[in-house]
């Protein structure tokens, strides 16, 4: 699979801006602040209906404009998909393929697979637990349609379940019967979520082990530590008898929505022990198992943008990472850098083609 | 929208009111209704006052009547043994016009929904309740059919009811959900194919 063109309008710093791709390696290169990252996201948008850097579309409109729209043209195993992402202020944003508009922004999940690396961003280690549950949660849901389902009704159904304990906190009273359907629904689909969850990580646990090792050329052994009290024998025994701190807290205190995963190298927990740069690696190898339980479950590779990387890795983990990228282990690459030649010597020397693109305060020319 | 009368603009903004109504369409009746004879403006206004004034909701099941009880729940040859429970009145004249069902309705004016605010006690749940509770020997309900949406909040209200219902002691079943007559399984959504496999019934060859 491969992106062949964009088309932007009024798109973060961009005012009208058509740029034609390389099947293999594009290099997006201009000072910073000139639009790299955002060329970037707006390939994020036509794979995944949003952006990777700002959840509010609003905030992605061009300055005093009032809408954006990103055009795409895919080629997916030979078939050509024209992908529209249109959204006005106000209104409910736009998915259309191939003329037709998706009536779920849900259903295009999965079809255009991306990962993108920013390897600077550590919060998926040094956050709260739900970045790491997002992370997850959407790598599931690009690969598993029925977790995608059962996550958007836990979602729902954990939102109305504690909707109503705030009313039952305020009229001071617990109404078992009513609240009986939700809690019922939610200890179900814990137990699923969960499972598929388990399931997952034995599956990609073994390629971020593979993947750490060959970035980092680290001996340590990492690890990734599943925390849930839903698979726990009495599950539901121990919810219902929880429901007295739901009443007090006025919130639902169990179900999938408090799991964690614990990154652990040595057997201790990265957060704490881990180096800089054994943090950096980490989140690499994290995104480039989630590249490759992507390529195996849809079978195409999936779309990489790398933002950044010559900037924020040292010489040994970008000459592992080229390797990896020499060897065609990946299919079409996007990469950002802010110094033109720097990438263009690394690059040179691929036995692929590349091409380079200038950004200048939203401007994009061909260059090299 | 600049209008050359304020006569015209209060018309067009109170028709747009409406739901599906926008200002255009708003402008096009307006101005379709000057073109009229004045009489059928004022039969138009007068049907919609007399609607709004004399309209009333059946005591029994809620559903729209012109008298304290429906003509449904009044009717000689309506199965009174069965009572078919809807979100709405529109549902009420969906499955009427299936001129498949003989028996009564119970309209709960909504599903229970607490992030809106919605719970048994802004709908008619109670009252279905009662009016089980309290009909006579002869009327005896035996079966409660759940037709609500095949949402969440519809699955959950059909949930809460039936737990209800269950100390009253009368058979609860719900109306079947699957692929659409004429429908390609291929085409068919995966979760209402899922549930037309799980909730599949018995094919006699008789
Ligand atoms: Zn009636």
């Amino acid at each position: 699979m491969h992106l062949k063109n964009i088309r932007l309008h009024q798109f973060k710093n961009y005012n009208k801006a058509s740029v034609h791709f390389s099947e293999e390696i594009n290099c997006f290169v201009g000072i910073n602040g000139s639009g790299k990252t955002n060329l970037l996201d707006a390939i994020h948008y036509l794979c995944l209906t949003k952006s990777a850097l700002n959840p509010v579309d609003n905030l992605n409109i061009k300055h005093q404009k009032d809408f954006f729209t990103v055009f795409g043209d895919f080629d997916l195993h030979g078939k050509e998909i024209e992908i529209k992402c249109i959204f006005e202020s106000g209104k409910k944003k736009q998915l259309i393929q191939n003329g037709k508009a998706y009536d779920k922004m849900s259903e295009h999940i999965g079809l255009l697979p991306v990962v993108m690396i920013a390897p600077d961003d550590t919060s998926l280690i040094k956050d709260g637990s739900e970045e790491r549950r997002k992370f997850f949660d959407n790598m599931l849901c690009q690969l598993n349609r029925k977790y995608l389902e059962d996550l958007i009704r836990y979602t729902h159904f954990l939102k109305q379940r504690n909707a109503l304990i705030k009313q039952f906190a305020e009229k001071g009273r617990w109404n078992a019967e009513l609240i009986e359907p939700y809690t019922r629904e939610i200890m179900q689909l814990s137990k699923s979520i969960a499972r598929m969850r388990h399931d997952f990580l034995k599956e990609y646990e073994p390629l971020l082990i593979e993947y750490y090792k060959t970035i980092s050329g680290d001996q340590e052994k990492i690890s990734i530590q599943y925390e849930t009290q839903c698979l726990e024998d009495g599950f539901e025994s121990t919810f219902k008898a929880n429901e007295q701190k739901d009443f007090i807290l006025r919130r639902s205190t169990m179900g999938i929505h408090k799991d964690d995963f614990v990154f652990q190298i040595s057997e201790y927990p990265i957060k704490k022990f881990g180096s800089q740069g054994q943090q950096k690696s980490f989140v690499i190898a994290l995104k480039l198992a989630q590249f490759m339980v992507f390529f195996k479950h849809l079978n195409t590779k999936p779309i990489l943008l790398l933002d950044d990387i010559f900037d924020k890795l040292d010489d040994n983990r970008i000459e592992r990472l080229m390797k990896l990228v020499a060897d065609h282990e990946f299919g079409q690459l996007f990469i950002s850098d802010a110094r033109p030649e720097r990438s263009q010597g690394i690059l040179a020397s691929m036995d692929a083609d590349c091409r380079f693109f200038l950004i200048e305060e939203g401007e994009v020319t061909d260059w090299s | 929208m600049n209008f050359p009368s304020k006569l015209i603009e209060d018309a067009v903004n109170e028709m747009s009111r409406l739901p599906g109504i926008g200002k255009k369409t708003a402008l096009r009746l307006v101005l379709h209704l000057l073109k009229q004879k004045e009489s059928v403006t004022e039969e138009l206004s007068h049907a919609l006052l007399a609607l709004r004034k004399e309209i009333k909701y059946c005591q029994k099941c809620h559903n729209i009547s012109d008298t304290d009880v429906c003509s449904i729940c009044r009717g000689v040859r309506r199965d009174r043994s069965i009572i078919c429970v809807v979100e709405d009145i529109p549902d009420v004249l969906a499955i009427e016009n299936t001129s498949q069902y003989q028996g009564l309705y119970h309209v709960l004016g909504g599903v229970i929904s607490p992030i809106q605010g919605i719970g048994p006690d802004e709908l008619k749940i109670e009252s279905l309740m009662e009016r089980i509770r309290l009909a006579e020997t002869e009327d005896k309900v035996e079966e409660v059919i759940l037709a609500l949406p095949a949402t969440m909040e519809g699955d959950t209200t059909s949930f809460y009811i039936t737990r209800k219902l269950k100390a009253l002691n009368i058979k609860v079943s719900t109306i079947a959900r699957g692929i659409p007559i004429g429908g390609e399984l291929e085409y068919t959504d995966e979760v209402t194919l899922g549930r037309s496999i799980l909730t599949r019934v018995n094919y006699s060859a008789d």
